[in-house]
């Protein structure tokens, strides 16, 4: 029986161990090899260069600029993405009309809202930023001609192509491609908080903002948290949205670089794998900084209910 | 974590109008306040849904148009219909190569991402072993690491072995980035199924083997959808992973991959109606299924966040 079982864990656990070994585990410890080396990529020959990478990366003005821009998307695609996923969930769940029996009520068709919101959830992200590459067209793209349709024919803005807005550009479509993602998740979280609670407060006299601030926000704080985390590690990623829409190498003079971008340019454009590692290095490390500040600023007392 | 819990959340939903009832506050007010926020949080909500809506109809109603009109009238709505643009986009611009060759590495990938993930997990969810949750917290750390870090030596170990612009390499690493959650997920799910059928098959004289794809798999099955739809969008939609390690011959590309050269060639040639006819053509499929399995795709996406 006990050779049994053990022949039976092994059999099971080798084939995907192994996969998972090859393809994952072994390029990452060998990505952290790489970035003391001068490996070019191109030949197998490479050299220890110590931390010459990383010293070469500190005085970068590029790399500063897309660390820069990932710090920048880091606080404000959460912000903004949950923000607007709590208030549509919150709208969802207890804008409605008040019925009869009930102190709150969802909206009608909140059913219909939230298939809608999630259609860009399923597209690729390449469609995405494909199709914003075209709506930002300056010429024939649907947000000029939209403008003008409307009777803004003086305010045309070049959007991708103007270096002080292009960022800003590229945060409104990963904005706008994972709201409806949050609408969902706060919308199942803020359905399972018993209606009891809305009921007590709104006989206490609270109006509907002092409840979402007073129980819908901290009962739901779990699920923010993780939203919190799962839209910064989206932040400090990019690399789909930025390689596709934006023009040149990283947009209008670097306006839209960053770091996951900045290192794939490095490894397969300019032929410097061993200094794309060190960036790849320095994007885990932000993020690890990332993550355990979202853990420390989130604890808090868990609330059951 | 899980359907189960999802089903009782929705549940939970739908049971709005039947709370209990309520012992009238000044009904004036609170009727008033409740009408106006009615008014206002439709507003917004349609506000939303239009800006949601609107880019993906402008982006088929540019397919169904001719390049004139798409440069003169954007918004217009298309005089006639244009579906050779379709057709146009499907066989000279090799979007059916690109579905096709999706459709076989994500069939492969997925198919082997479900076996060897609902494998692993269950081993590691239901038995006891030196070392269980050190190959546990392996897999699950794989989830939190960016991968882009991992991806210019992965280019190398696929080069070394061969597997560089080849289907079977991308299927073997789409599986290999797909087992962290998979197992993730499904480790959680194995550990909630009561142990009492698994032994009483044990007990019958079945093998470890034979009770996991005959009794367990089956008991599994709203886990083993839920991770399915998850990794079935995300491998389907992959963009980062082909777009490095497929990039050899101009048919062989996959789906997203393929539509980004198409743009950039297409570009070139000024057939825009025939890109925005690619575009649709990429989209639609994935939308019109999510349409019909609204439910299952919504509560398999966001499966991993809610505990």
């Amino acid at each position: 029986m006990q050779h049994g079982k053990y022949r039976f864990i092994v059999g099971f656990l080798a084939v995907p161990l192994v996969i998972y070994a090859v393809f994952v585990i072994s390029p990452f410890l060998q990505a952290i090899y790489y970035s003391f080396t001068d490996w070019t990529g191109l030949s197998p020959d490479f050299k220890m260069v110590g931390v010459g990478n990383y010293r070469k990366m500190f005085a970068d003005d590029v790399f500063w600029k897309s660390v820069g821009h990932n710090v920048l998307l880091l606080l404000v695609l959460p912000l903004v993405t949950l923000g607007l996923g709590l208030f549509f969930a919150f709208m969802l769940n207890v804008g409605g009309r008040r019925r009869k029996n009930a102190a709150v009520a969802g909206v009608r068709g909140s059913g219909f809202y939230k298939v809608v919101y999630f259609f860009p959830q399923v597209l690729s992200i390449a469609i995405v930023a494909l199709l914003f590459q075209f709506a930002y067209n300056p010429n024939s793209g649907a947000l000029n001609s939209f403008l003008s349709a409307v009777g803004l024919d003086s305010v045309q803005p070049n959007w991708l192509g103007d270096p002080d807005l292009a960022l800003w550009c590229v945060m409104a479509v990963m904005v706008w491609s994972n709201v409806g993602f949050y609408v969902v998740l706060f919308s199942a979280g803020m359905s399972s908080i018993p209606k009891d609670f809305y009921e007590a407060a709104l006989l206490d006299g609270a109006n509907r903002i002092q409840t979402f601030f007073r129980i819908t926000l901290p009962l739901l704080w779990d699920t923010v948290q993780t939203g919190w985390v799962y839209m910064g590690i989206m932040a400090l990623d990019g690399f789909a949205v930025v390689q596709i829409m934006t023009v040149g190498p990283g947009g209008p003079d670097y306006s839209t670089e960053v770091l996951a971008y900045f290192l794939y340019t490095k490894a397969f454009r300019d032929g410097q794998a061993g200094y794309a590692t060190t960036l790849g290095v320095a994007l885990l490390i932000v993020t690890m900084i990332f993550a355990g500040i979202v853990m420390k600023l989130g604890r808090r007392e868990r609330l059951e209910f | 974590m899980g359907v189960a819990e999802n089903g009782a959340e929705s549940g939970a939903e739908s049971g709005a109008e039947t709370g209990a009832p309520v012992v009238d506050s000044p009904e004036g007010r609170m009727g008033t306040e409740g009408r106006f926020l009615n008014v206002f949080s439709h507003g917004v909500l349609i506000l939303w849904a239009l800006m949601v809506t609107l880019p993906l109809l402008w982006a088929v109603m540019s397919a169904l148009k001719d390049d004139k009109s798409i440069f003169t009238s954007p918004w217009a709505l298309p005089t006639s219909l244009h579906f050779d643009n379709w057709s146009r986009a499907w066989s000279q611009a090799h979007m059916s190569e690109y579905f096709f060759n999706s459709v076989v590495v994500v069939a492969g990938s997925l198919f082997g991402t479900m076996l060897l993930g609902s494998m692993a997990a269950y081993v590691l969810a239901r038995f006891e072993f030196p070392g269980n949750r050190f190959v546990y917290y392996l897999f699950v750390g794989g989830m939190s690491f960016p991968v882009i870090l991992a991806l210019v030596p992965l280019f190398f170990v696929m080069k070394n072995m061969q597997l560089l612009d080849t289907y079977h390499g991308l299927i073997l690493v789409y599986i290999a980035y797909s087992l962290p959650f998979t197992i993730f997920f499904l480790s959680g799910f194995f550990r909630t199924l009561p142990s009492s059928v698994a032994e009483a098959a044990l007990i019958d004289g079945a093998s470890h083997t034979r009770t996991f794809f005959q009794v367990m798999l089956p008991m599994a099955k709203p886990g083993l959808i839920s991770v399915g739809i998850f990794n079935f969008l995300g491998q389907w939609n992959q963009y980062l992973l082909p777009a490095v390690l497929n990039v050899g011959d101009e048919d062989k590309k996959l789906l997203p991959q393929g539509l980004v050269a198409l743009a950039v060639s297409q570009g070139y040639k000024g057939d825009w109606s025939g890109l925005f006819a690619g575009l649709v053509i990429a989209m639609l499929p994935v939308l019109a299924a999510y349409i019909v399995f609204q439910r299952q795709v919504q509560a398999g996406l966001t499966a991993g966040a809610l505990k």
